[in-house]
Formats: C-alpha cells, structure tokens, sequence
C-alpha cells in the first residue's frame, strides 16, 4: 500500500491549477446539462401535426424515432421509426407519418400498413433543412396515437441551396 | 426512367419476417431549386408507392420533398406464401414505374 503522507505533495502552483481546471470542468458540465434535460416529450409546434392530431394526445415511449444526433449533410440523413410492444388482434400498426418544422412540406412522408407488418419499422433516409426537432406519428387500429420525437444538428441544410 | 433495386432474403421459412428493401431510383425534386437560367424546377416526388405481396397490399406510402433523392426504404412482412413482390408508384409528374421480386417460401 502507498502511503499517501509520505508521498511528496505537488508544487503548490500545481495545486491550484488543478483547481482551475476541476471548476472549468464543473462549469463546462453545468453549462451541457441543462441543455440535455430538456429534451422532454415535447412536440415541435408544426401547423400540419397541430391539424393531423386535432386535438388528440399522442403517448410517449413505445414508439422511437432514430437519426443521428449530428447529420453532417442534410441532403441524406438515416432514419429509423419503430415501436416496440406487443400489438394484440385490434391494435395493429396502421400508419406512421414523419413531421418536420423547419422544412419547407412539413409532412415529410407518410406510410400506410393495409396488413399489419412483421415488425412495426421502417428505414428511410430523409432531407432535413436544418437543425430542427422532427417528430414521428404512429397511429394503431384502435385510433390510439404513439408519438416519439429526436433532435438533430444539421451542418448542411437541404432544400435552401441554389444549385 | 424507372429503376428500382429490391433486395430479399434468398429463402424464407412460413411465418418469418422477412426485410424488404427497396431503393428507387428518382430525383425526387423538391420544387425549391432552379436551373441555370434561374427557373424553378417543379416539385416531382413520389406521391404514391405501393407494395403488393401475392394479392394483398403490405406498404403504402407517400414521400414527399423530405424524403432524400433515390428514395430507399426498409420494412418487413410475414412471409405467407412464394409469390411475387410488386412495387408500383407514380411521381408528382405522372410518371409511373414499378419493379418486382420473386420471394421464395420454402416449408
């Protein structure tokens, strides 16, 4: 075992440079995480979601909406819904639709399930015009709406450029 | 024009989920870009895809501009019987296309 008394103390300029850097650290951590906490379920406000729930209160949880935290280029972004949970008979996976805020046609694509799939998800890549928080609705056989939403850090932007 | 690529797995057992992929090939042009001499390019994208396994209709869907060009898309279904996966779809400009794959049921 070492024995810490007898182990030479750092020069005491060390010492308080450390001290410096431990409450720059802590600043630097207070500064991030309030940002992170807020990332509650809250829907972005987009005029075509507003008017698709008509009043309704999608739940939280079951469905989720992957896509990188950082998409470099908007012009192709993976992403992913699915829900997880069993689906008894009457409660099948009818229909997802994905919303955008920012972009210039708010619904960005809309998918219908005539027969209930094998696994409530589908892949897509999609065009984001900036950074913005998109916003995914799942609607089941009995009416019951599943909501996920995910923010995303758009570098380039799609749709605005003048090429 | 139309192009498309399906890809299925090379034999499924009855009752398995079987991973569709499709990827279409089409601008999908969102309407807010111009040409070189500064006309607007007009909005073309897929505003109806339809998937049709055997005879039943498995996927519709509507893509719009946020959808990025050469849409691709990936979605399972239960595989039932061997049969013929059907994709057909039409674009903002009328256009239609489809494409086919054979999906082989085996048990």
């Amino acid at each position: 075992m070492i024995d810490d008394a007898s182990a030479p103390l750092p020069p005491l300029r060390s010492r308080a440079r450390r001290r410096v850097l431990a409450a720059g650290g802590a600043l630097v951590a207070l500064r991030v995480v309030p940002v992170r906490a807020q990332t509650a379920s809250e829907l972005p406000q987009v005029a075509a979601l507003t008017d698709d729930l008509a009043g309704r209160v999608p739940r939280f949880g079951r469905l989720s909406l992957d896509i990188p935290r950082l998409a470099d280029n908007g012009n192709a972004v993976p992403l992913r819904i699915a829900m997880s949970g069993v689906f008894p008979a009457g409660t099948e996976i009818r229909s997802i639709r994905l919303y955008s805020p920012k972009n210039p046609v708010a619904l960005m694509a809309r998918f219908d399930f005539p027969a209930p799939p094998a696994k409530p998800a589908v892949d897509m890549r999609v065009r984001l015009a900036g950074t913005q928080r998109i916003a995914a609705i799942a609607e089941l056989a009995n009416g019951e709406l599943h909501a996920a939403v995910a923010d995303v850090d758009v570098t380039i932007s799609a749709c605005l450029d003048g090429t | 024009m139309a192009f498309a690529r399906i890809q299925l797995p090379p034999s499924v057992k009855r009752g398995d989920a079987v991973e569709v992929r499709v990827s279409i090939r089409h601008p999908m042009e969102t309407g807010f870009r111009v040409d070189d001499d500064g006309r607007t390019i007009a909005r073309n994208t897929l505003k109806s895809l339809t998937c049709r396994y055997g005879d039943r209709e498995v996927l519709r869907a509507s893509l719009g501009s946020g959808i990025a060009a050469n849409p691709y898309l990936r979605f399972h279904i239960t595989a039932v019987a061997s049969g013929d996966l059907v994709f057909e779809w039409i674009d903002d400009a009328g256009e239609r296309g489809d494409a086919r794959a054979a999906l082989v049921v085996a048990g």
